[in-house]
C-alpha cells in the first residue's frame, strides 16, 4: 500500500507485484490486452473479408517486397528480446542495465518504424494510396493501426526511462516497467500474425 | 469543483446517475415525439426526415447514454462496498471513464443543433446508409465520433470493475460468496472488454469510409455492407447482456431481501449468469436473418439463441423459488422486482418466437420486434434500474425515496409501459413497419397506435412522478439507518449511509454467502473486522481525467469538419483536432510524471465524511 516504505535497496524479488497498485496494473494491463486481441482479430476480419477487392489498384503479389518486410520482422522480434533482457535486469535490480537494454528496444522500434514508413511511400508510389480500393483501405488500417501502437510504444517507453532516470526502480515505477514489456510482446505477437496474413498469405493467394 | 476533480467511486455514481437520468429524459422526449407523431394516421406533427433522426437518437442516447451509465452508476455505488473493499482498483482511470462517455454523450447531442441535423440511419447505422453517399450531413460524424469518445470510457470502466472484483476483495470474500448484483457486474464487465472493441474498429472503420474516402463499407468501391452488419451485431448482441445481466443481479438483491430468504440455487444463478455471457457472443448473426446468409447459418444462429432461453428460465424459477415461503414485503423496489419477473417472462417468449428464422422473415421489421426488444429493455433493465435505485438509494444518499409516492409511480409506470407496448404486438403482427413515419387511414392501425401513444405519456408521468420523489427526498434530513431495511444481507449495509470515503474503517472479514445475514443469524451486531484500525491511504483528486476527455471531444469535433471549415486557412479542422490530441496527450504526460501518491487518512480523524449530494 505505501509506496514510500521500501527504501531504495531493499526491493523485492518481483517488485512489480510488491503492492496492490502494482497487481493491479499488471492484472489491468493482462485484461486491456484482451480488448486489443478483440480489435486486432475485428481488423484481420474486415481485411480478409476485403483483400480481394483490388479494384483498379496493385494486387498484393506485385506490391508486397518480402525482403524489406522480413528485415522489419526481424528487427522487431529482436527488440521483443532486448525487452525480455530489460525485464530480467529489473528482477535484478540492475537499473543501468535495464534502461540501457530499454533504450536498445526504443531505437530498434525507431527502425521499424521507419521501414514501415519507407514501405507506405514507396506503396503510395505504385498507385496504392488509402482511398485505391477496399483492400488498399483496409491494409492501411490494419497495419496503420499496427504502426500507431509501435510508435505509442516507443513514445511511453522513452517516458518511463525518463522516469527511471530520475527516480530509479522503485515499487512506483517497476510496474510501469513490467507493463510497457507486455505490451510490447504483444505488439511483437501481432506482427507475426500481421506478417503471416497479410503478406505471405499475399504472396501466395 | 469538487465533481470535476473527484475519483471517489461513491460520487462518481453519483456523476453517472445524474448524467444518464439526464439522458434518459432526454431519450424519453425522443420517444414521446415518436409517439406524439404517430398517435393518428398520416399525421404531419414532425418531418419523415426529423423522424428519422428521432429513432435514431433515441434508440442511441437510451442505449448508450442513458442504459448503461445508470448502471455503471450502481455498479460504482454498490460493488465496491459488496466486496468490502476501500476503492476502486484504478479511481483515476474510473473518473476518466466517466468524462469520456460524458463528452461523448454531449458532442453526440451537438447533432441536434448543427444546420445538418442528428444522425438519421438508425442506430444501428447499416451501410451503405449511413456511408458518405446516403448520410450526406453531419449528423453520422456526430454518431460515430460521439459513440467513438463514449466507449472509451464504457471499455476502461469495465476493466477497472474487473480488476476490483478479482483483486480487491475482503479477506473470506471467495468468488462463491460474492453478491449476485457483483457477479454480475462482473460477468457484464468481461462482455464489455470483449464486446466493445469490435464496435471501436467498426466505428473506426465508418469514419474512415466518411472522413477520409476509405472503401470498408461501401459495394461500389468493392466494400462489403454486410461486413458492417457482422461487426456491428458482434457487438450488439452481447451489447443487450451487458445491459440485462446487471438488472438480473439488481432483482436477486432485491428479491431475496424482501422475502427475507436466502437466493434459491445461488451457484445454479452464478452458472446461468456466466453461461448467458457465453452464449451471447455466439448468437450475432439472428439479428441477420434476412440478410441471406443461408439456411445453414440462419440454422445454427436460430438453435443457438434459442439455447438461451435454458440459463434464462433457469433464473427465473429461482427468483420465484425464492419468494416461495418466503415473507415478503412489498416496497416500492420490489414491487418494480417482483414486476420485472412477467414482464421479462413474455420478452423472453417473444425473442424465442423471433429466434425462428423462418418466422423471422415474417416479423423482422415489424412492430412485433419493436414490441420484443421494449419488453425487454424496458420491462427488464429500466423496471430493473428503478428497483435498484429505490433498494439503494438510503445507501448512496443517506435518505429513503418516499414510499408511498415510489408506489403510485410504479403502477403509473408499469401499467402505462404495458398500454404501450403490449398493443405493439398485433400492431406487427398485422404488418406495421417500424421506422416509418406515418402509416395510412383503414389499416385498422389508428386505435392501437392511439392507445400506445397514451400509454408512453402515462410512462412520462411516471418518470416525472420518479423525480418529484427525488426532489421531495432531497429535502429531507440524511438520517437513513445503516441497515434501513432492517434485513439487509449484504456488506454494504455495514457501514453508514451514506458511507464514509474510505468505505469501510476496518476491512470486514466474511464468513460466508450473504455475508452479513450470517453475523445476524450468529447473533453477532456487526462483521469482524479482519485488521486493526489503522491509517488508510486515499487517492487524491485530479482535474486529469476531465481535461483529457475535453481534448478528444475537441479532437471529434475538429476531425468532423476538417473539410468544410477554410474560412482562415485550409484544413482548419485538421489544426483544430490536433489541438484536442495535444490537449489529451498533455494531460497523459503530467500524469506519467507527477506520481500521485494520494494521502492517509489516520486513525484518529476516521469520523464520518460521506459523500455530499
Ligand atoms: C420509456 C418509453 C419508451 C418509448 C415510449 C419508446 C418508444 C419507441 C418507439 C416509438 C420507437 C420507434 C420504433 C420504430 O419506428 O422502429 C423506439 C425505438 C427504439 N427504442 Fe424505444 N421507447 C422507450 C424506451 C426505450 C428504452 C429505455 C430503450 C433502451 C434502453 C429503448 C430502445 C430503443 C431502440 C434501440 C429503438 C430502435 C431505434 C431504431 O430503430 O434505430 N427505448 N422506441
Ligand atoms: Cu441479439
Amino acid at each position: 500500500m505505501s509506496s514510500h516504505s521500501h527504501a531504495e535497496g531493499q526491493l523485492p524479488h518481483e517488485p512489480e507485484k510488491a503492492t496492490l497498485e502494482g497487481r493491479n496494473k499488471v492484472l489491468g494491463f493482462w485484461l486491456f490486452l484482451g480488448g486489443e486481441t478483440v480489435l486486432f482479430g475485428t481488423l484481420f476480419s474486415a481485411f480478409l473479408a476485403l483483400r480481394h477487392q483490388v479494384l483498379d489498384g496493385p494486387q498484393p503479389n506485385e506490391l508486397f517486397k518480402l525482403s524489406l518486410v522480413a528485415a522489419a520482422t526481424a528487427i522487431l522480434l529482436t527488440s521483443s528480446l532486448t525487452s525480455v533482457f530489460a525485464i530480467q535486469a529489473l528482477h535484478n535490480h540492475n537499473v543501468k542495465a535495464l534502461i540501457n537494454w530499454l533504450i536498445v528496444t526504443v531505437v530498434l522500434g525507431l527502425g521499424f518504424l521507419g521501414l514501415e514508413i519507407y514501405e507506405f511511400y514507396h506503396y503510395v508510389h505504385e498507385g496504392h494510396g488509402f482511398t485505391t480500393s477496399a483492400f488498399s483501405s483496409s491494409f492501411y488500417t490494419l497495419v496503420g493501426f499496427h504502426g500507431a501502437h509501435v510508435a505509442f510504444g516507443i513514445v511511453w517507453i522513452s517516458s518511463i526511462i525518463g522516469q527511471l532516470m530520475k527516480k530509479g526502480l522503485t515499487v512506483v515505477t517497476a510496474p510501469k516497467v513490467y507493463v510497457a514489456g507486455m505490451y510490447w510482446h504483444f505488439i511483437d505477437v501481432v506482427w507475426v500474425f500481421i506478417f503471416t496474413v497479410v503478406y505471405l498469405m499475399g504472396k501466395v493467394v | 469543483m469538487d465533481w470535476l476533480t473527484t475519483v471517489d467511486h461513491k460520487k462518481i455514481g453519483i456523476l453517472y446517475l445524474i448524467a444518464g437520468g439526464f439522458f434518459f429524459l432526454v431519450g424519453g422526449l425522443e420517444a414521446l415525439l415518436i409517439r406524439i407523431q404517430l398517435w393518428k394516421p398520416l399525421n404531419d406533427f414532425v418531418s419523415a426526415d426529423t423522424y428519422n433522426e428521432l429513432i435514431t437518437m433515441h434508440g442511441t442516447t437510451m442505449i448508450f447514454l442513458a442504459a448503461m451509465p445508470m448502471l455503471f452508476a450502481l455498479m460504482n455505488a454498490v460493488v465496491p462496498l459488496q466486496i468490502g473493499a476501500r476503492d476502486v482498483a484504478f479511481p483515476f482511470v474510473n473518473a476518466l471513464g466517466f468524462w469520456t462517455f460524458f463528452f461523448g454523450a454531449v458532442l453526440l447531442n451537438v447533432s441536434w443543433f448543427t444546420s445538418t441535423g442528428a444522425p438519421a440511419a438508425g442506430w444501428t447505422a447499416y451501410a451503405p446508409l449511413s456511408g458518405p453517399a446516403f448520410s450526406t450531413g453531419h449528423g453520422m460524424d456526430y454518431y460515430v465520433l460521439g459513440l467513438q469518445i463514449a466507449g472509451i470510457g464504457t471499455l476502461i470502466g469495465g476493466i477497472n470493475f474487473l480488476v476490483t472484483i478479482i483483486n480487491m476483495r475482503a479477506p473470506g470474500m471467495t468468488f462463491m460468496r460474492m453478491p449476485m448484483f457483483t457477479w454480475a457486474s462482473f460477468i457484464t464487465s468481461a462482455l464489455i472488454l470483449f464486446a466493445f472493441p469490435a464496435l471501436a474498429v467498426g466505428l473506426a472503420a465508418l469514419m474512415f469510409d466518411r472522413v477520409f474516402d476509405a472503401n470498408f463499407f461501401d459495394p461500389n468501391n468493392g466494400g462489403n455492407a454486410v461486413l458492417w452488419e457482422h461487426i456491428f451485431w458482434i457487438f450488439g448482441h452481447p451489447e443487450v447482456y451487458i445491459l440485462i445481466l446487471p438488472a438480473f443481479g439488481v432483482i436477486s438483491e432485491v428479491i431475496s431481501t424482501f422475502s427475507r430468504k436466502r437466493l434459491f440455487g445461488y451457484s445454479s444463478m452464478v452458472f446461468a449468469t456466466i453461461l448467458i455471457g457465453f452464449l451471447g457472443f455466439m448468437v450475432w448473426a439472428h439479428h441477420m436473418f434476412t440478410t441471406g446468409l443461408g439456411p445453414v447459418a440462419n440454422a445454427l444462429f436460430s438453435i443457438a439463441t434459442m439455447l438461451i432461453a435454458v440459463p434464462t428460465g433457469i433464473k427465473i424459477f429461482n427468483w420465484i423459488f425464492t419468494m416461495w415461503g418466503g415473507s415478503i414485503k412489498f416496497t416500492s423496489a420490489n414491487l418494480y422486482a417482483v414486476g420485472f419477473i412477467p414482464t421479462f417472462v413474455m420478452g423472453g417468449v417473444t425473442g424465442v418466437m423471433l429466434a425462428a428464422a423462418p418466422a423471422d422473415f415474417q416479423y423482422h421489421d415489424t412492430y412485433f420486434v419493436v414490441a420484443h426488444f421494449h419488453y425487454v429493455i424496458v420491462g427488464g433493465l429500466i423496471l430493473g434500474i428503478f428497483s435498484g435505485l429505490h433498494y439503494w438509494w438510503p445507501k448512496m444518499f443517506g435518505r429513503i425515496l418516499n414510499e408511498t409516492l415510489g408506489k403510485w409511480t410504479f403502477w403509473m409506470f408499469y401499467i402505462g409501459f404495458h398500454l404501450t407496448f403490449f398493443i405493439q404486438h398485433f400492431l406487427g403482427l398485422l404488418g406495421m413497419p417500424r421506422r416509418i413515419w406515418t402509416y395510412l387511414d383503414g389499416l385498422g392501425f389508428n386505435e392501437m397506435n392511439l392507445i400506445s401513444t397514451i400509454g408512453a405519456i402515462m410512462m412520462g408521468i411516471g418518470t416525472i412522478m420518479f423525480i418529484l420523489n427525488v426532489v421531495i427526498t432531497n429535502a429531507k434530513p440524511q438520517n437513513a439507518a445503516d441497515d434501513p431495511w432492517e434485513d439487509g444481507r449484504t456488506l454494504e449495509w455495514t457501514i453508514p449511509s451514506p458511507p464514509p470515503e474510505y468505505n469501510f474503517k476496518q476491512t470486514p472479514l466474511v464468513r460466508g454467502y450473504d455475508a452479513y445475514w450470517k453475523e445476524k443469524m450468529d447473533g453477532h451486531k456487526g462483521m469482524t473486522p479482519a485488521e486493526p484500525i489503522g491509517s488508510i491511504h486515499m487517492p487524491s483528486p485530479s482535474i486529469l481525467p476531465f481535461t483529457m476527455s475535453l481534448g478528444l471531444f475537441i479532437t471529434g469535433f475538429g476531425l468532423m469538419y476538417s473539410r468544410d471549415w477554410t474560412f482562415i486557412t485550409e484544413h482548419i479542422g485538421f489544426y483544430i483536432a490536433g489541438l484536442g490530441l495535444l490537449i489529451t496527450f498533455g494531460s497523459m504526460f503530467l500524469r506519467s510524471v507527477y506520481d500521485d501518491h494520494g494521502f492517509h487518512i489516520e486513525p484518529e480523524e476516521l469520523e464520518d465524511k460521506g459523500v455530499k449530494a
